[in-house]
């Protein structure tokens, strides 16, 4: 192994422990939405600046990496790549964060025909499944999974895009739990975002795989058959 | 427009097959890379084109070689005719042991020009086309020894240029230079490529990447990838290719 490669294994080394925290933040946000627990939401909120702490470290390796190695081909597509996926998995980690704060002002727990119609929790399964695909497909290189992480984004904008909907109909026949409802509504617009970030991270491994660029293809595609 | 087109050509240091059938055709007023590991055959390539290996015992050439259209390989060809269209600008500086106007005036004067009004306009501006004029107009006389190793390869890049030639060969020239003074080669290429066909043969791939529009990779005498330099050091399609500029060679 010659000293470059040393070099960005310990990036891919930091990248992995930053993931586990932010991994933590999201499985945890849920658990504690199901079962309140103070301790638990208060983990959350830490872990939030052990994630900032990561990414700034890992943005320095980063620069000294084109400072010292002049990287080309595929270590250039690979070092901007962690470039993106760190921020990315940093506003991840800002997500979580969020929602361990709005647990915390919450008054648990959530009613159980709000937790049900709002669909939350499916969300939030469909969100953990994305994080842990792409997780895969970034030590994998494998782009194929990387791929249908992108198509997984589209359950979790289909369900965002009825919050509203639900939100109004709640709110008539629950008129008591306006504020309640209001955080899960306050939730699933994180979770929705945890899942852009999460398609972000996606395209980034098709770029530094394969060299193609995928971003914004989705938002086209819509545009192309009058959808947006 | 291309300016120099080599097709299937075959290079033998007498049983030594040092160049395998390439095809390459290098375009006008681009500068062009050759890189690759020692032994490749880039230089041997290069030297090609102002036939320059004619000189070595037991060399055999098959293939044609095509300068502005014209085949220089063909038997009516004078090579001295040849090497006024082709300048060469070699590794290490190598004026000759003359003043700095005489090293500059060699080729005119070579060449049967004696206008000597002529010939220091031709000086000056071949100076000043290497970026070397304002350092050295004072002392035109003194001994081109006297100049630093930058400013002596910047001397005889004016010496190739001052008997204008269309293309411009250049190999590895600034591995004996110090940082400015490669900055100062690099900036020149770049500003002398309006004028002139580059082709440069260098070690240094982050100055391929720098100062030239289109890079080929040799290896085994062989031409591995020949693409634009920003596709070549971004998404190079050949593993060897990537494997060499990535430093993973072996």
């Amino acid at each position: 192994m010659n000293q470059l490669d040393k070099e960005l294994l310990r990036i891919k080394n930091k990248v992995e422990e930053m993931w586990d925290l932010v991994d933590f933040q999201l499985q945890s946000g849920r658990d504690a939405l199901v079962n309140p627990n103070e301790d638990l939401t208060r983990k959350i909120i830490k872990s939030g600046k052990k994630v900032n702490a990561y990414d700034i470290k890992i943005d320095r390796m980063c620069e000294n990496i084109f400072a010292l190695f002049n990287p080309v081909a595929v270590d250039l597509r690979w070092v901007l790549s962690i470039l993106k996926i760190n921020s990315n998995l940093e506003r991840i980690g800002d997500s979580g964060e969020s929602i361990a704060h709005m647990l915390k002002e919450a008054s648990l727990p959530i009613e159980p025909t709000l937790l049900q119609e709002s669909r939350v929790l499916e969300m939030y399964d469909a969100t953990t499944a994305m994080l842990q695909n792409v997780r895969q497909a970034f030590l994998e290189e494998n782009t194929d999974l990387a791929r249908q992480v992108i198509k997984q984004d589209k359950i979790l904008n289909k369900i965002h895009a009825k919050t509203d909907k639900m939100l109004m109909n709640y709110f008539q026949s629950h008129p008591d739990n306006i504020a309640q409802s209001l955080k899960v509504s306050g939730i699933i617009k994180k979770l929705e975002r945890i899942g852009d970030h999460t398609t972000n991270i996606a395209e980034e491994i098709v770029f530094y795989v394969d060299a193609k660029v995928v971003k914004h293809k989705q938002k086209k595609k819509k545009k192309d058959k009058g959808e947006e | 427009m291309n300016s120099i087109e080599t097709k299937d050509v075959h290079l033998y240091y007498g049983d030594f097959h040092a160049l395998k059938g390439i095809t390459m055709a290098m375009k006008k007023n681009q500068v062009t890379a050759f890189i690759g590991p020692s032994g490749c055959g880039k230089s041997t390539y290069l030297r090609c084109f102002n036939r320059m290996n004619d000189l070595i015992d037991g060399v055999r050439i098959e293939g044609d070689i095509l300068i502005d259209g014209t085949d220089i390989y063909k038997s009516d060809i004078q090579v001295d005719d040849l090497r006024k269209h082709v300048g060469m600008v070699f590794q290490k500086p190598n004026p000759f042991p003359k003043s700095i106007f005489e090293n500059v005036a060699y080729g005119l004067r070579v060449n049967g020009t004696k206008d000597k009004k002529f010939i220091e306009e031709r000086v000056e501006r071949s100076l000043k086309q290497a970026a070397l004029w304002d350092e050295v107009k004072d002392k035109l006389k003194k001994s081109a020894f006297e100049l630093s190793g930058g400013q002596q390869q910047r001397l005889c890049i004016a010496r190739a240029l001052a008997i204008e030639p269309s293309v411009l060969l250049m190999d590895e020239p600034t591995s004996a230079l110090d940082p400015l003074s490669t900055a100062k080669t690099e900036e020149l290429i770049h500003q002398l490529k309006e004028n002139y066909t580059i082709v440069i043969v260098t070690h240094n791939m982050q100055q391929a990447g720098r100062v030239s529009d289109y890079t080929a990779f040799f290896y085994l005498g062989e031409l591995v990838e020949y693409a634009k330099t920003k596709t070549l050091f971004t998404n190079p399609k050949d593993q060897r290719t990537q494997n060499y500029i990535t430093g993973r060679f072996g």
